[in-house]
Protein backbone atom coordinates (compact mmCIF):
# COMPACT_ATOMS: atom_id res chain seq x y z
CA UNK A 1 0.00 0.00 0.00
CA UNK A 2 1.29 3.43 -0.87
CA UNK A 3 1.30 6.35 1.52
CA UNK A 4 -2.36 7.23 2.09
CA UNK A 5 -1.52 10.76 3.14
CA UNK A 6 0.29 11.63 -0.08
CA UNK A 7 -1.30 13.78 -2.76
CA UNK A 8 -2.06 12.46 -6.23
CA UNK A 9 0.57 13.57 -8.75
CA UNK A 10 0.20 17.36 -9.21
CA UNK A 11 -2.50 17.59 -6.51
CA UNK A 12 -5.65 17.26 -8.66
CA UNK A 13 -7.51 13.96 -9.10
CA UNK A 14 -7.39 12.26 -12.49
CA UNK A 15 -11.01 13.00 -13.42
CA UNK A 16 -10.43 16.73 -12.86
CA UNK A 17 -7.21 16.71 -14.85
CA UNK A 18 -8.93 14.98 -17.78
CA UNK A 19 -11.66 17.64 -17.76
CA UNK A 20 -9.08 20.45 -17.70
CA UNK A 21 -6.98 18.74 -20.38
CA UNK A 22 -9.97 18.47 -22.71
CA UNK A 23 -10.68 22.18 -22.18
CA UNK A 24 -7.04 23.06 -22.93
CA UNK A 25 -7.11 21.07 -26.19
CA UNK A 26 -10.29 22.85 -27.34
CA UNK A 27 -8.70 26.15 -26.38
CA UNK A 28 -5.66 25.36 -28.53
CA UNK A 29 -7.92 24.37 -31.44
CA UNK A 30 -9.85 27.69 -31.23
CA UNK A 31 -7.14 30.30 -30.49
CA UNK A 32 -8.39 33.13 -28.29
CA UNK A 33 -11.78 31.56 -27.51
CA UNK A 34 -12.56 31.19 -23.79
CA UNK A 35 -13.47 27.57 -23.03
CA UNK A 36 -15.66 27.13 -19.93
CA UNK A 37 -14.34 24.56 -17.45
CA UNK A 38 -15.40 23.28 -14.05
CA UNK A 39 -12.80 25.12 -11.97
CA UNK A 40 -12.05 23.49 -8.64
CA UNK A 41 -11.45 25.00 -5.24
CA UNK A 42 -7.71 25.11 -4.73
CA UNK A 43 -5.83 25.41 -1.44
CA UNK A 44 -5.28 29.13 -2.04
CA UNK A 45 -7.65 32.08 -2.39
CA UNK A 46 -9.11 33.25 -5.69
CA UNK A 47 -6.88 35.93 -7.12
CA UNK A 48 -3.74 34.04 -6.17
CA UNK A 49 -3.58 32.10 -9.40
CA UNK A 50 -6.06 29.25 -8.94
CA UNK A 51 -6.70 29.13 -12.70
CA UNK A 52 -3.02 29.08 -13.59
CA UNK A 53 -2.33 26.46 -10.93
CA UNK A 54 -5.02 24.15 -12.35
CA UNK A 55 -3.67 24.53 -15.90
CA UNK A 56 -0.11 23.93 -14.68
CA UNK A 57 -1.25 20.85 -12.71
CA UNK A 58 -2.91 19.43 -15.82
CA UNK A 59 0.21 20.01 -17.96
CA UNK A 60 3.05 18.99 -15.61
CA UNK A 61 5.01 15.80 -16.22
CA UNK A 62 7.46 14.40 -13.63
CA UNK A 63 10.41 15.44 -15.83
CA UNK A 64 9.42 19.12 -15.93
CA UNK A 65 11.44 22.01 -14.56
CA UNK A 66 9.04 24.66 -13.27
CA UNK A 67 9.55 28.41 -12.99
CA UNK A 68 6.96 30.65 -11.33
CA UNK A 69 7.01 34.44 -11.58
CA UNK A 70 4.86 37.16 -10.11
CA UNK A 71 5.21 40.50 -11.92
CA UNK A 72 8.47 39.18 -13.32
CA UNK A 73 9.92 38.27 -9.91
CA UNK A 74 10.80 34.74 -8.81
CA UNK A 75 11.08 35.68 -5.13
CA UNK A 76 7.70 37.17 -4.22
CA UNK A 77 5.14 35.45 -1.97
CA UNK A 78 2.81 34.27 -4.72
CA UNK A 79 5.63 32.85 -6.85
CA UNK A 80 7.40 31.17 -3.93
CA UNK A 81 4.24 29.55 -2.57
CA UNK A 82 3.10 28.17 -5.96
CA UNK A 83 6.60 26.88 -6.70
CA UNK A 84 6.71 25.10 -3.34
CA UNK A 85 3.18 23.76 -3.88
CA UNK A 86 4.28 21.90 -7.01
CA UNK A 87 7.60 20.83 -5.52
CA UNK A 88 5.59 19.14 -2.79
CA UNK A 89 2.64 17.75 -4.77
CA UNK A 90 4.32 16.87 -8.09
CA UNK A 91 7.94 16.47 -7.06
CA UNK A 92 9.11 18.46 -10.06
CA UNK A 93 12.42 20.30 -10.31
CA UNK A 94 12.27 24.08 -10.12
CA UNK A 95 14.42 26.85 -11.50
CA UNK A 96 14.57 30.62 -11.68
CA UNK A 97 16.31 30.66 -15.07
CA UNK A 98 13.87 31.26 -17.93
CA UNK A 99 15.94 29.31 -20.45
CA UNK A 100 16.11 26.21 -18.23
CA UNK A 101 12.37 26.03 -17.47
CA UNK A 102 9.98 23.76 -19.39
CA UNK A 103 6.83 25.13 -17.76
CA UNK A 104 6.60 28.75 -16.61
CA UNK A 105 3.61 29.96 -14.62
CA UNK A 106 3.34 33.72 -14.70
CA UNK A 107 1.35 36.48 -13.13
CA UNK A 108 1.29 39.62 -15.26
CA UNK A 109 4.57 39.37 -17.20
CA UNK A 110 6.16 37.58 -20.14
CA UNK A 111 9.86 36.88 -19.42
CA UNK A 112 12.36 39.11 -21.24
CA UNK A 113 14.38 36.11 -22.44
CA UNK A 114 12.71 34.80 -25.63
CA UNK A 115 10.86 31.50 -25.13
CA UNK A 116 11.58 28.42 -27.22
CA UNK A 117 9.79 25.35 -28.56
CA UNK A 118 9.16 22.83 -25.80
CA UNK A 119 8.27 25.52 -23.26
CA UNK A 120 4.77 26.22 -21.96
CA UNK A 121 3.84 29.62 -20.54
CA UNK A 122 0.82 29.49 -18.17
CA UNK A 123 -0.83 32.82 -17.33
CA UNK A 124 -2.87 33.52 -14.21
CA UNK A 125 -5.91 35.45 -15.40
CA UNK A 126 -8.23 37.47 -13.13
CA UNK A 127 -10.87 38.60 -15.68
CA UNK A 128 -10.69 36.60 -18.94
CA UNK A 129 -13.43 38.53 -20.75
CA UNK A 130 -11.97 41.60 -22.53
CA UNK A 131 -15.46 43.07 -22.90
CA UNK A 132 -16.50 42.56 -19.26
CA UNK A 133 -15.93 46.15 -18.08
CA UNK A 134 -17.81 47.43 -21.12
CA UNK A 135 -20.71 44.96 -20.93
CA UNK A 136 -21.34 43.17 -17.61
CA UNK A 137 -23.75 40.53 -18.93
CA UNK A 138 -22.16 37.21 -19.92
CA UNK A 139 -25.07 36.46 -22.31
CA UNK A 140 -24.32 39.69 -24.19
CA UNK A 141 -20.54 39.32 -24.35
CA UNK A 142 -20.92 35.73 -25.56
CA UNK A 143 -23.21 36.98 -28.35
CA UNK A 144 -20.70 39.71 -29.21
CA UNK A 145 -17.91 37.11 -29.57
CA UNK A 146 -20.21 34.92 -31.66
CA UNK A 147 -21.04 37.80 -34.03
CA UNK A 148 -17.46 39.13 -33.96
CA UNK A 149 -18.97 42.42 -32.80
CA UNK A 150 -16.04 44.23 -31.23
CA UNK A 151 -17.15 47.80 -31.99
CA UNK A 152 -17.52 48.53 -28.28
CA UNK A 153 -13.82 47.85 -27.70
CA UNK A 154 -12.86 50.30 -30.42
CA UNK A 155 -15.20 52.88 -28.89
CA UNK A 156 -13.40 52.41 -25.57
CA UNK A 157 -10.00 52.94 -27.18
CA UNK A 158 -11.37 55.96 -29.06
CA UNK A 159 -12.66 57.46 -25.80
CA UNK A 160 -9.14 57.02 -24.40
CA UNK A 161 -7.82 59.13 -27.26
CA UNK A 162 -10.50 61.82 -26.95
CA UNK A 163 -9.90 62.15 -23.21
CA UNK A 164 -6.15 61.66 -22.93
CA UNK A 165 -4.87 62.36 -26.43
CA UNK A 166 -3.57 58.82 -26.70
CA UNK A 167 -4.65 55.25 -25.98
CA UNK A 168 -4.19 55.33 -22.20
CA UNK A 169 -4.68 51.58 -21.70
CA UNK A 170 -1.25 50.56 -20.38
CA UNK A 171 -1.89 46.95 -19.33
CA UNK A 172 -4.53 44.32 -20.11
CA UNK A 173 -4.34 45.67 -23.68
CA UNK A 174 -6.72 43.68 -25.93
CA UNK A 175 -5.43 41.68 -28.89
CA UNK A 176 -7.20 40.12 -31.86
CA UNK A 177 -6.13 36.52 -32.32
CA UNK A 178 -5.82 35.01 -35.80
CA UNK A 179 -8.27 37.58 -37.14
CA UNK A 180 -11.18 36.20 -35.12
CA UNK A 181 -11.46 36.46 -31.32
CA UNK A 182 -10.55 39.51 -29.27
CA UNK A 183 -8.63 38.20 -26.27
CA UNK A 184 -7.59 39.57 -22.91
CA UNK A 185 -3.86 38.87 -22.51
CA UNK A 186 -4.25 39.01 -18.69
CA UNK A 187 -2.90 42.18 -17.07
CA UNK A 188 0.53 42.08 -18.70
CA UNK A 189 1.92 45.54 -19.49
CA UNK A 190 1.35 46.48 -23.12
CA UNK A 191 5.15 46.43 -23.42
CA UNK A 192 4.77 42.62 -23.46
CA UNK A 193 2.02 42.47 -26.09
CA UNK A 194 4.38 42.08 -29.08
CA UNK A 195 5.80 38.92 -27.41
CA UNK A 196 2.36 37.25 -27.53
CA UNK A 197 2.49 36.98 -31.31
CA UNK A 198 4.73 34.52 -33.12
CA UNK A 199 5.95 33.04 -29.83
CA UNK A 200 7.57 29.60 -30.17
CA UNK A 201 6.14 28.43 -26.82
CA UNK A 202 2.59 27.26 -26.12
CA UNK A 203 0.73 29.97 -24.19
CA UNK A 204 -2.14 28.83 -21.94
CA UNK A 205 -4.41 31.10 -19.89
CA UNK A 206 -6.32 29.95 -16.80
CA UNK A 207 -8.98 31.94 -14.92
CA UNK A 208 -10.05 30.00 -11.83
CA UNK A 209 -12.80 32.15 -10.34
CA UNK A 210 -14.24 32.94 -13.78
CA UNK A 211 -13.87 29.28 -14.90
CA UNK A 212 -12.32 29.90 -18.30
CA UNK A 213 -9.30 28.48 -20.13
CA UNK A 214 -7.94 29.85 -23.40
CA UNK A 215 -4.81 29.45 -25.43
CA UNK A 216 -2.45 30.80 -28.05
CA UNK A 217 -0.76 28.04 -30.06
CA UNK A 218 2.86 28.67 -31.08
CA UNK A 219 3.43 31.18 -33.88
CA UNK A 220 -0.10 32.54 -33.62
CA UNK A 221 -1.05 35.99 -34.80
CA UNK A 222 -2.09 38.35 -31.98
CA UNK A 223 -2.57 41.96 -33.08
CA UNK A 224 -2.98 44.70 -30.51
CA UNK A 225 -6.07 46.74 -31.40
CA UNK A 226 -5.35 50.28 -32.56
CA UNK A 227 -6.21 52.93 -35.16
CA UNK A 228 -4.35 53.91 -38.34
CA UNK A 229 -3.67 57.41 -36.95
CA UNK A 230 -3.02 56.18 -33.38
CA UNK A 231 -0.96 53.03 -33.87
CA UNK A 232 -0.19 50.68 -30.99
CA UNK A 233 3.11 51.43 -29.25
CA UNK A 234 4.69 49.19 -26.61
CA UNK A 235 5.69 51.56 -23.83
CA UNK A 236 7.95 51.43 -20.79
CA UNK A 237 9.53 53.88 -18.36
CA UNK A 238 11.95 56.08 -20.30
CA UNK A 239 14.99 54.98 -18.35
CA UNK A 240 17.58 52.21 -18.16
CA UNK A 241 17.70 49.68 -15.31
CA UNK A 242 19.62 51.18 -12.35
CA UNK A 243 21.02 47.76 -11.41
CA UNK A 244 21.96 46.14 -14.75
CA UNK A 245 21.78 49.11 -17.17
CA UNK A 246 19.45 47.24 -19.56
CA UNK A 247 17.94 49.88 -21.86
CA UNK A 248 15.22 47.67 -23.31
CA UNK A 249 13.61 45.73 -20.43
CA UNK A 250 10.36 46.50 -18.63
CA UNK A 251 11.06 48.50 -15.46
CA UNK A 252 9.53 48.82 -12.01
CA UNK A 253 9.76 52.19 -10.29
CA UNK A 254 10.86 51.80 -6.67
CA UNK A 255 10.58 54.60 -4.10
CA UNK A 256 13.74 54.45 -1.98
CA UNK A 257 13.10 57.03 0.79
CA UNK A 258 10.60 59.68 1.87
CA UNK A 259 12.50 62.47 0.06
CA UNK A 260 11.20 61.50 -3.38
CA UNK A 261 14.22 59.44 -4.38
CA UNK A 262 13.46 56.61 -6.74
CA UNK A 263 15.13 54.00 -8.83
CA UNK A 264 14.12 51.96 -11.85
CA UNK A 265 14.84 48.23 -11.88
CA UNK A 266 14.04 45.38 -14.25
CA UNK A 267 10.74 43.71 -13.34
CA UNK A 268 12.21 40.40 -14.60
CA UNK A 269 14.53 39.42 -11.73
CA UNK A 270 16.16 36.51 -13.60
CA UNK A 271 16.95 38.74 -16.60
CA UNK A 272 18.43 41.44 -14.36
CA UNK A 273 20.52 39.02 -12.26
CA UNK A 274 21.94 37.21 -15.30
CA UNK A 275 22.92 40.56 -16.86
CA UNK A 276 24.70 41.61 -13.67
CA UNK A 277 26.48 38.26 -13.53
CA UNK A 278 27.60 38.91 -17.10
CA UNK A 279 29.17 42.20 -15.96
CA UNK A 280 26.51 44.76 -16.92
CA UNK A 281 26.31 47.13 -13.97
CA UNK A 282 23.99 50.13 -13.71
CA UNK A 283 24.58 53.32 -11.69
CA UNK A 284 23.14 51.83 -8.46
CA UNK A 285 24.12 48.21 -9.06
CA UNK A 286 26.82 46.15 -7.43
CA UNK A 287 28.64 43.33 -9.21
CA UNK A 288 27.29 39.83 -8.58
CA UNK A 289 29.32 36.65 -8.36
CA UNK A 290 29.71 35.15 -11.82
CA UNK A 291 27.50 32.19 -12.65
CA UNK B 1 -16.79 -9.45 -20.96
CA UNK B 2 -13.69 -10.88 -22.58
CA UNK B 3 -10.72 -11.40 -20.24
CA UNK B 4 -8.35 -9.35 -22.43
CA UNK B 5 -10.61 -6.31 -21.85
CA UNK B 6 -9.24 -6.12 -18.31
CA UNK B 7 -5.62 -5.83 -19.44
CA UNK B 8 -3.58 -3.20 -21.22
CA UNK B 9 -4.44 -0.08 -19.21
CA UNK B 10 -2.02 2.34 -17.55
CA UNK B 11 0.06 0.90 -14.71
CA UNK B 12 0.77 4.35 -13.21
CA UNK B 13 -2.15 6.45 -14.46
CA UNK B 14 -1.23 9.88 -12.99
CA UNK B 15 2.25 9.97 -14.51
CA UNK B 16 1.55 8.05 -17.72
CA UNK B 17 -1.51 10.15 -18.53
CA UNK B 18 0.45 13.32 -17.77
CA UNK B 19 3.16 12.37 -20.28
CA UNK B 20 0.53 11.29 -22.80
CA UNK B 21 -1.39 14.54 -22.44
CA UNK B 22 1.78 16.53 -22.93
CA UNK B 23 2.39 14.75 -26.24
CA UNK B 24 -1.26 15.25 -27.22
CA UNK B 25 -1.02 18.95 -26.33
CA UNK B 26 2.14 19.41 -28.39
CA UNK B 27 0.56 17.50 -31.28
CA UNK B 28 -2.59 19.67 -31.29
CA UNK B 29 -0.52 22.85 -30.80
CA UNK B 30 1.90 22.06 -33.62
CA UNK B 31 -0.19 20.54 -36.43
CA UNK B 32 1.64 18.11 -38.67
CA UNK B 33 4.35 17.13 -36.17
CA UNK B 34 4.59 13.52 -34.93
CA UNK B 35 4.73 12.72 -31.21
CA UNK B 36 5.28 9.37 -29.46
CA UNK B 37 2.39 8.08 -27.33
CA UNK B 38 3.08 4.97 -25.26
CA UNK B 39 2.10 3.24 -22.05
CA UNK B 40 -1.00 1.19 -22.90
CA UNK B 41 -1.55 -2.13 -24.66
CA UNK B 42 -5.06 -1.94 -26.16
CA UNK B 43 -6.56 -4.91 -28.03
CA UNK B 44 -6.31 -5.08 -31.83
CA UNK B 45 -7.30 -3.31 -34.00
CA UNK B 46 -6.55 -0.30 -31.75
CA UNK B 47 -3.12 1.24 -32.16
CA UNK B 48 -1.12 1.98 -29.01
CA UNK B 49 -1.47 5.71 -29.65
CA UNK B 50 -5.26 5.58 -30.07
CA UNK B 51 -5.56 3.49 -26.90
CA UNK B 52 -3.43 5.93 -24.92
CA UNK B 53 -5.43 8.91 -26.19
CA UNK B 54 -8.69 7.27 -25.08
CA UNK B 55 -7.28 6.44 -21.64
CA UNK B 56 -5.98 10.00 -21.28
CA UNK B 57 -8.99 11.99 -22.50
CA UNK B 58 -12.13 9.84 -22.17
CA UNK B 59 -14.18 9.05 -19.07
CA UNK B 60 -17.80 8.62 -18.05
CA UNK B 61 -18.63 12.19 -19.12
CA UNK B 62 -17.43 11.86 -22.73
CA UNK B 63 -19.65 9.86 -25.11
CA UNK B 64 -17.51 7.89 -27.58
CA UNK B 65 -18.44 6.67 -31.06
CA UNK B 66 -16.78 3.54 -32.40
CA UNK B 67 -16.65 3.59 -36.22
CA UNK B 68 -17.53 0.50 -38.30
CA UNK B 69 -14.47 -1.74 -38.15
CA UNK B 70 -13.74 -0.65 -34.53
CA UNK B 71 -17.22 -1.44 -33.24
CA UNK B 72 -16.15 -4.87 -31.95
CA UNK B 73 -17.06 -6.52 -28.67
CA UNK B 74 -13.44 -6.61 -27.54
CA UNK B 75 -13.02 -2.86 -28.17
CA UNK B 76 -16.36 -2.04 -26.52
CA UNK B 77 -15.39 -4.07 -23.45
CA UNK B 78 -11.92 -2.55 -23.22
CA UNK B 79 -13.15 1.04 -23.51
CA UNK B 80 -15.99 0.45 -21.05
CA UNK B 81 -13.79 -1.24 -18.45
CA UNK B 82 -10.95 1.27 -18.59
CA UNK B 83 -12.81 4.58 -19.11
CA UNK B 84 -16.55 4.08 -18.56
CA UNK B 85 -17.24 6.22 -21.64
CA UNK B 86 -20.79 5.72 -22.96
CA UNK B 87 -20.79 4.29 -26.51
CA UNK B 88 -23.04 6.37 -28.74
CA UNK B 89 -23.95 7.25 -32.34
CA UNK B 90 -21.79 9.64 -34.36
CA UNK B 91 -24.14 12.61 -33.84
CA UNK B 92 -23.93 12.44 -30.03
CA UNK B 93 -20.21 11.71 -29.73
CA UNK B 94 -17.60 13.92 -28.05
CA UNK B 95 -14.91 11.54 -29.28
CA UNK B 96 -14.94 9.19 -32.27
CA UNK B 97 -12.54 6.39 -33.11
CA UNK B 98 -12.02 4.54 -36.38
CA UNK B 99 -10.30 4.54 -39.73
CA UNK B 100 -11.11 7.42 -42.03
CA UNK B 101 -13.47 5.14 -44.00
CA UNK B 102 -15.22 4.13 -40.75
CA UNK B 103 -15.86 7.75 -39.80
CA UNK B 104 -17.22 8.88 -43.17
CA UNK B 105 -19.27 10.94 -43.70
CA UNK B 106 -17.60 13.24 -41.17
CA UNK B 107 -20.31 15.89 -41.38
CA UNK B 108 -22.27 13.75 -38.92
CA UNK B 109 -20.05 14.84 -36.05
CA UNK B 110 -20.70 17.75 -33.69
CA UNK B 111 -19.05 21.00 -34.80
CA UNK B 112 -20.02 23.02 -31.72
CA UNK B 113 -22.43 25.94 -31.50
CA UNK B 114 -21.81 29.46 -32.83
CA UNK B 115 -21.57 30.75 -29.24
CA UNK B 116 -19.95 27.57 -27.82
CA UNK B 117 -17.63 26.29 -30.57
CA UNK B 118 -15.81 24.16 -27.98
CA UNK B 119 -18.74 21.73 -27.87
CA UNK B 120 -17.35 19.92 -30.90
CA UNK B 121 -16.22 16.36 -31.48
CA UNK B 122 -12.62 15.17 -31.51
CA UNK B 123 -11.95 12.46 -34.10
CA UNK B 124 -9.23 9.85 -33.54
CA UNK B 125 -8.39 8.58 -37.00
CA UNK B 126 -6.37 5.37 -37.26
CA UNK B 127 -3.90 5.53 -40.14
CA UNK B 128 -1.77 2.79 -41.76
CA UNK B 129 1.21 5.13 -41.38
CA UNK B 130 2.05 8.74 -40.55
CA UNK B 131 4.64 10.88 -42.28
CA UNK B 132 5.45 14.53 -42.74
CA UNK B 133 4.66 14.40 -46.44
CA UNK B 134 1.54 15.17 -48.43
CA UNK B 135 -0.96 18.00 -48.11
CA UNK B 136 0.39 21.38 -47.08
CA UNK B 137 -0.66 22.75 -43.67
CA UNK B 138 -0.58 26.38 -42.56
CA UNK B 139 -2.19 28.27 -39.69
CA UNK B 140 -1.85 28.63 -35.92
CA UNK B 141 0.91 26.48 -34.43
CA UNK B 142 2.87 26.29 -37.69
CA UNK B 143 5.85 28.61 -38.11
CA UNK B 144 5.87 28.58 -41.91
CA UNK B 145 4.43 25.42 -43.44
CA UNK B 146 4.04 21.76 -42.45
CA UNK B 147 3.07 18.60 -44.32
CA UNK B 148 1.12 15.54 -43.21
CA UNK B 149 -0.17 12.48 -45.10
CA UNK B 150 -3.88 13.19 -44.52
CA UNK B 151 -6.43 10.67 -45.81
CA UNK B 152 -8.01 13.43 -47.93
CA UNK B 153 -8.13 17.22 -48.14
CA UNK B 154 -11.72 18.10 -49.16
CA UNK B 155 -13.29 17.19 -45.79
CA UNK B 156 -10.65 19.16 -43.85
CA UNK B 157 -11.04 22.17 -46.13
CA UNK B 158 -14.82 22.07 -45.62
CA UNK B 159 -14.21 21.80 -41.86
CA UNK B 160 -11.86 24.83 -41.89
CA UNK B 161 -14.53 26.84 -43.69
CA UNK B 162 -16.77 26.40 -40.60
CA UNK B 163 -14.20 28.05 -38.28
CA UNK B 164 -14.54 28.80 -35.38
CA UNK B 165 -16.87 25.80 -35.44
CA UNK B 166 -15.65 22.42 -36.68
CA UNK B 167 -14.28 19.13 -35.39
CA UNK B 168 -10.67 18.54 -34.31
CA UNK B 169 -8.67 15.53 -35.39
CA UNK B 170 -5.94 13.30 -34.03
CA UNK B 171 -4.28 10.92 -36.48
CA UNK B 172 -2.72 7.85 -34.93
CA UNK B 173 -0.52 5.08 -36.22
CA UNK B 174 1.37 2.60 -34.05
CA UNK B 175 2.79 4.55 -31.13
CA UNK B 176 2.66 7.98 -32.80
CA UNK B 177 0.11 10.76 -32.96
CA UNK B 178 -0.31 13.93 -35.04
CA UNK B 179 -2.88 16.64 -34.48
CA UNK B 180 -4.99 18.61 -36.91
CA UNK B 181 -7.13 21.26 -35.19
CA UNK B 182 -10.01 22.90 -37.04
CA UNK B 183 -7.91 26.07 -37.40
CA UNK B 184 -5.39 24.49 -39.81
CA UNK B 185 -5.63 25.45 -43.48
CA UNK B 186 -5.14 22.34 -45.63
CA UNK B 187 -4.10 22.46 -49.29
CA UNK B 188 -3.47 19.56 -51.62
CA UNK B 189 -0.04 19.59 -53.27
Amino acid sequence: MTDQTAYNFAYLDEQTKRMIRRAILKGVAIPGYQVPFASREMPMPYGWGTGGVQVTAACLVPEDRLKVIDQGADDTTNAVSIRRFFQRTAGVAVTEATAEATVIQTRHRIPETPLTEGQILVYQVPIPEPLRFLEPRETETRKMHELEDYGLMHVKLYEDISRHGQIATAYDYPVKVEGRYVMDPSPIPKFDNPKLAGNAAIQLFGAGREQRIYALPPYSEAISLDFDDYPFAASKADHACDLCAAPDSYLDEVITDDQGSRMFVCSDTDFCASRRKAGHIGPMGTPMAGG
Amino acid sequence: MTPEALLGGFTDAPRQSARAFRAALEAMSRPGTLWPLEGAAPPAPLSVAAGVLILTLCDGTTPLHLGGSYDLQVVRDWVTFHTGAPLVSAEEAHFALGTWADLMPVDRFAIGLPDYPDRAATLIVEMPSLSAQGPRLTGPGIAVVAHLNLPETAAFRANRALFPQGFDTYLTSGAHVAGLPRSTIVEAV
